[in-house]
């Protein structure tokens, strides 16, 4: 099986955060944990619109709920857009394609890294 | 059980509505339950109306449903009002008060006295007219100046074409976008309504971003440059308060270019003759002049509007806001039809309850139909605003909120004693909100339903009782189609839906009560379908049956939308009342015409200099709705301060830097916000609405009711003449400056 990934049209995402609550809720993270984060370009320190939604390092591209549940994501499933796709990297890059203001990831987890954590007196206890 | 002890997951499917997401819902969900607990809720796939997406708010209905803070038990005051001073009670024993404090009202002063007070389009309307009913009093209410939220445009809508129609995005049709019947909008006219953060009135936001996604050529008239703006072919930033100049220019452009479509006004309007002298009034110079728009872009919305084959129109609370919002949403009753864009696939279309089912009543027809011998008319007659406004007398189904107000504090002609106040926090959200407190703090007895601890319940209530949300409830809905049931997934706390509440409460007040069960009443309100409960309930949504009613197109010509069965439309005439001789009946100008704010750079200049900024209240965010969700914390997060949008270019003239704490104050109060740059028009100062801070609610002597609630600084009595429509909500004028650190 080929690698898999996101594809996100971009142009017609309405930063609606609908992909990020759905991923907190598959993933029951806590309120402000993300396994995507909708980031939007800012110019002049005034508002564009433009938003691009980027998997953490918490995006598993939801492997139990695809493999085991035969779901798509819960992002891509949620997204009010519908400007989300889930697939082998191979075919979403012909939606890049067809579709200039797209963005394509390629998502891997690891652990959170906790640099300062060894070092006494920043446990922040 | 499973190996680890735990139950099985119990997966219920359910239609949002109200509590838990706030909205007027439509979306198919799964509730995925266990042990009393909410694990998950998904979007239903192939569900027709929402296609398995969901908002952020119904993605958060976990945190919701067990929220900490979430009422579990009835609470009677044991101290004065405005203290959090409740004792734990028993249903038995909050309901038998309920029962003798109110019907000892009813007794001494009638049932009119009472007022049942709803706040936005919340299934609680259904069950608080039917309490209502039963109660005898005619004076079932929302709690906001002038009606002014979906009302005006709704009565000008029965007005003038005598049913209701919504952009068709084929949400009648199983097959949606792929129903070979429906077409692309080339044009979406978008006015007044950040959609991608709300689904309104039965339009979810985002099916004009799918429309936009086929190929749709947008315009958007907003002073807010929001995400649709940003996207538009065309953009508009029109002057708040000045819709109703912009509509009238726009006519005149379609009109005296010949852009119209001549054989549907010959074969289906009356009065257009009229409509192209008043448009004359209306030359583009003129409503450059009014609405600070370029008269060339105004020109070039207007010819795109007129060339889409066809074009849809979506219109928001910005115009119910406007001065005379009634005669504002005429006049766009009149761009779609002239351009002969009703029930056109794609255009405009009528949108009727799926099989004549009403589960939310919308016309006092409606409710005559459903409880109709339950009022002599002299009670009726009773109902307050019935004297002063004839479209309440005549047409509208709820007392008049402004004439209310009043009749508290006058007491004439008949005394008000008593409220049960469900589903709203006007202490909040209403207007003038400070004295709408006053009014509800001289009356005998408040009841609140809530599910939450809210700056209302905190000042008003005597008994508080507590609600739930849609997952924990049962019930059939249509507004519009399909035909949806909602499933009962779970419980929480002692809580009890509204239809429960008011269900019990309704056999208390009214002995000859004609319903045992809930069920029962479900039955009822199916049977114009001749569909049984359990049908719906199993398969969660029904479309309606090809050829009926509810479907579109071209329903006119068909003869489907008349209840004598001839071609045309519901209206004296018969035909679309671009000249409506109701208003004329009812000695209102028959045509649309522009009304100037009453504070505003134009009417009042020596004011404007001292508060040269236009303050706009009620801009959106999707993790709100409302006053609510403030207290839920992957909401809260997403937008964690309230904001007020200001252009870079003012802010920097007052010196107010990105994210600085700014007051905003005009002749009427001042309230704190986070400034926040964006590309409003850079006259504008944008707040979001309806702020409190949960967190503070039982602590602060105010509830934190007002310090960051723009409502602060709007006045009552600028609603309508007609009743409908006003209160200056987006138009009032004020000036900002940084909050100093150390500020006394
Ligand atoms: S694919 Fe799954 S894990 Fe990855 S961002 Fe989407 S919802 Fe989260
Ligand atoms: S859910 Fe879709 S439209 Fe909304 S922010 Fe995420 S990618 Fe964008």
């Amino acid at each position: 099986m080929s690698a898999r990934g996101l594809w996100i049209d971009v142009e017609f995402c309405t930063g609606c955060m609908a992909c990020e609550a759905a991923c907190r809720q598959e993933h029951d993270l806590g309120p402000t944990e993300y396994g995507i984060k909708v980031v939007e370009q800012v110019l002049n320190g005034g508002q564009t619109f433009n938003y691009v939604p980027i998997p953490t390092d918490l995006c598993d591209l939801c492997a139990r709920r695809v493999q085991q549940e035969g779901k798509r994501p819960a992002c891509v499933h949620h997204c009010m857009a519908m400007v989300m796709e889930y697939g082998p990297l191979d075919a979403l890059i012909e939606h890049m394609a067809r579709r200039p203001r797209s963005v394509m990831w390629s998502p891997k987890p690891r652990p959170p890294r906790r640099p300062y954590e060894d070092l006494p007196g920043t446990t922040g206890e | 059980m499973s190996a680890k002890g735990q139950s099985e997951v119990k997966v219920v499917r359910s239609t949002t509505w109200s509590a838990g997401t706030g909205c007027h819902g439509g979306c198919g969900v799964e509730l995925h339950v266990r042990d009393g607990r909410l694990l998950k809720v998904e979007g239903i796939a192939e569900h027709p109306y929402n296609l398995g997406t969901l908002c952020p708010r119904a993605l958060a209905l976990r945190e919701y449903v067990h929220a900490p803070d979430r009422l579990l038990h009835p609470l009677i005051r044991r101290g004065p009002r405005g203290t959090d001073t409740w004792q734990q009670a028993t249903w038995d024993e909050a309901l038998e008060l309920v029962e003798q404090r109110m019907t000892g009202v009813r007794a001494r002063y009638g049932a009119e006295s009472t007022l049942f007070v709803q706040g936005t389009g919340r299934d609680v309307g259904g069950w608080l007219v039917m309490l209502a009913y039963n109660f005898g009093s005619p004076n079932w209410m929302q709690s906001l100046p002038g009606n002014s939220c979906y009302h005006p445009r709704l009565l000008s809508m029965k007005i003038a074409m005598g049913d209701y129609v919504v952009p068709d995005s084929s949400q009648f049709s199983g097959k949606r976008y792929d129903d070979p019947a429906w077409r692309v909008p080339e044009c979406y006219l978008v006015w007044g309504q950040n959609a991608v953060a709300t689904c309104n009135d039965g339009l979810h936001g985002h099916w004009i971003v799918h429309a936009l996604k086929r190929g749709s050529k947008l315009v958007v008239i907003d002073p807010n440059y929001n995400w649709l703006a940003s996207r538009a072919a065309i953009w508009l930033p029109v002057r708040p308060g000045t819709d109703g100049a912009l509509a009238l220019g726009m006519l005149n452009v379609i009109i005296n270019e010949g852009l119209y479509d001549k054989a549907f006004v010959r074969d289906w309007t009356i009065g257009f003759d009229e409509l192209r002298t008043r448009v004359q009034e209306y030359p583009l110079d003129k409503v450059s002049q009014i609405t600070w728009v370029p008269a060339d872009k105004i020109a070039a919305a207007a010819r795109l509007y007129a060339a889409g084959r066809p074009s849809a129109l979506q219109w928001g609370v910005p115009i119910d806001f406007a001065p005379e919002g009634l005669t504002v949403a005429l006049a766009i009753n009149a761009l779609w039809s002239i351009t002969g864009n009703v029930e056109k696939p794609g255009g405009m279309v009528v949108a009727r309850p799926a099989y004549g089912v009403t589960s939310y009543p919308m016309s006092q027809a409606a409710i005559e139909a459903m409880y109709g011998d339950a009022m002599p008319r002299e009670q009726f007659a009773k109902r307050i605003g019935a004297d002063r406004y004839p479209i309440v007398r005549d047409l509208h189904w709820r007392a008049q909120p402004d004439a209310v107000i009043d009749q508290i504090f006058s007491g004439k002609p008949y005394p008000v004693k008593a409220s049960f106040i469900a589903g709203t926090n006007f202490v909040v959200g209403a207007q003038d909100p400070r004295r709408w407190r006053r009014a509800f703090e001289s009356l005998e007895f408040n009841v609140v339903v809530d599910l939450f601890m809210t700056p209302t319940a905190m000042a008003l209530a005597d008994v508080l009782l507590p609600s739930s949300s849609f997952a924990e409830r049962d019930g059939v809905r249509a507004w519009w189609s399909p035909l949806t049931s909602q499933n009962r997934a779970l419980r929480v706390g002692e809580c009890r839906s509204d239809a429960e509440i008011c269900f019990e409460l309704a056999r208390r007040f009214n002995t000859k009560f004609q319903y045992a069960t809930l069920e029962e009443l479900y039955r009822f309100y199916l049977k114009p379908s001749g569909i049984g409960l359990e049908e719906v309930r199993e398969k969660g949504w029904i479309l309606p049956r090809a050829g009926s009613r509810e479907l579109p197109y071209a329903r006119h010509e068909r003869g489907l939308l008349r209840a004598d069965g001839k071609p045309g439309f519901e209206t004296p005439s018969g035909k679309i009342e671009l000249a409506s001789s109701r208003m004329k009946a009812w000695g209102y100008d028959p045509l649309p015409s522009y009304t100037e704010p009453q504070f505003s750079p134009v009417s009042t200049p020596a004011l404007a200099a001292e508060y040269p900024l236009i303050l706009n209240t009620g801009s959106r965010s999707i993790a709100f709705f409302h006053s609510e969700f403030r207290n839920i914390p992957s909401l809260r997060a997403m937008n964690p301060e309230p904001l007020a949008q200001i252009h870079p270019r003012t802010a920097a003239q007052y010196g107010i830097a990105n994210g600085d704490w700014v007051w905003i104050e005009n002749q009427f109060g001042r309230i704190k916000m986070r400034a926040r740059y964006s590309l409003v028009h850079p006259r504008l100062v944008l707040t979001q609405h309806s702020w409190f801070y949960p967190e503070r609610v039982r602590e602060d002597a105010d509830f934190s009711a007002y310090e960051a609630n723009g409502n602060e600084l709007i006045p009552g009595g600028l609603h309508s003449k007609t009743g409908f429509g006003g209160a200056q909500v987006k138009s009032l004028l004020c000036r900002i400056r940084k909050v100093e650190e150390r500020a006394p």
